[in-house]
């Protein structure tokens, strides 16, 4: 299991407020440091995994747990 | 990496239609894109300091999810707009889906730029003053400056 440096509770949330989150809060991260996400929007999935690819900010797990989805995204 | 760009017109002046463009200009900024979006004809409301006027009309738009099935002459009623309208922004907020302001403040926050069209400013008489702060005036010209460069450009 990745260990997080910051958690973001995005859950309740819907698009595109848990990318927008994330996006301030890895701006308040150092190159390296890890950010957990956990939002409750399933179109979440896709959008992280495009927001990864996009910003070059490496999706580096997710699970999905009892209606939760759960993303670790490193700082590049 | 050359950063890409997004060029948005905004047309469009109801809480409705008011998403589009803050939604997709946030977004795009949030994944490294340099956005501006030209405001112009009923989409300058979205401008104002105040967006608590912005309504959704049920009138002239079938495809809009009702309660009850209503026949369309009884959406010129008085009333209808207004519940129309709390109805959607209270389904919103259950949602979890973002209001207007916070939206476009974080298109502010995320330095998208933001041009309210001349023309349409004076043919409506706008008073620039009821508008938020930063916005900058132009015309066409002004617009195919940024959208000439553009990846993507969106008419809205």
């Amino acid at each position: 299991m990745v260990q997080e440096d910051q958690v973001l509770d995005a859950r309740g949330l819907n698009c595109p407020l848990p990318i927008l989150r994330t996006k301030k809060a890895l701006g308040e991260l150092t190159s390296g440091q890890v950010l957990k996400i956990v939002a409750t929007d399933p179109g979440a999935v896709k959008d992280f995994e495009a927001f990864a690819k996009q910003t070059k900010n490496p999706l580096l797990e997710h699970a999905e747990a009892a209606g939760e989805f759960i993303f670790f995204i490193q700082k590049a | 990496m050359d950063e890409k760009k997004l060029a948005i017109v905004a047309t469009k002046g109801t809480l409705d239609w008011g998403y589009p463009p803050f939604i997709l200009a946030s977004t795009a900024a949030a994944l490294g894109y340099s956005v501006e979006i030209f405001f112009t004809f009923y989409g300058l409301q979205l401008l104002k300091k105040d967006l608590s006027h912005l309504r959704v009309s049920p009138l002239g738009n079938p495809a809009m999810p009702m309660p009850i099935p209503m026949p369309t002459l009884m959406m010129v009623l008085p009333g209808m707009e207004g519940m129309a309208t709390s109805m959607m922004k209270s389904k919103m907020k259950a949602k979890g889906v973002a209001s207007l302001d916070e939206l476009r403040e974080l298109c502010v926050e995320a330095e998208v730029r933001m041009i309210a069209c001349q023309m349409t400013v004076d043919l409506f008489e706008f008073d620039t003053a009821d508008f938020i702060d930063g916005i900058e005036l132009g015309g066409a010209a002004a617009f195919f400056e940024f959208a000439g460069e553009s990846d993507i450009t969106l008419f809205i």
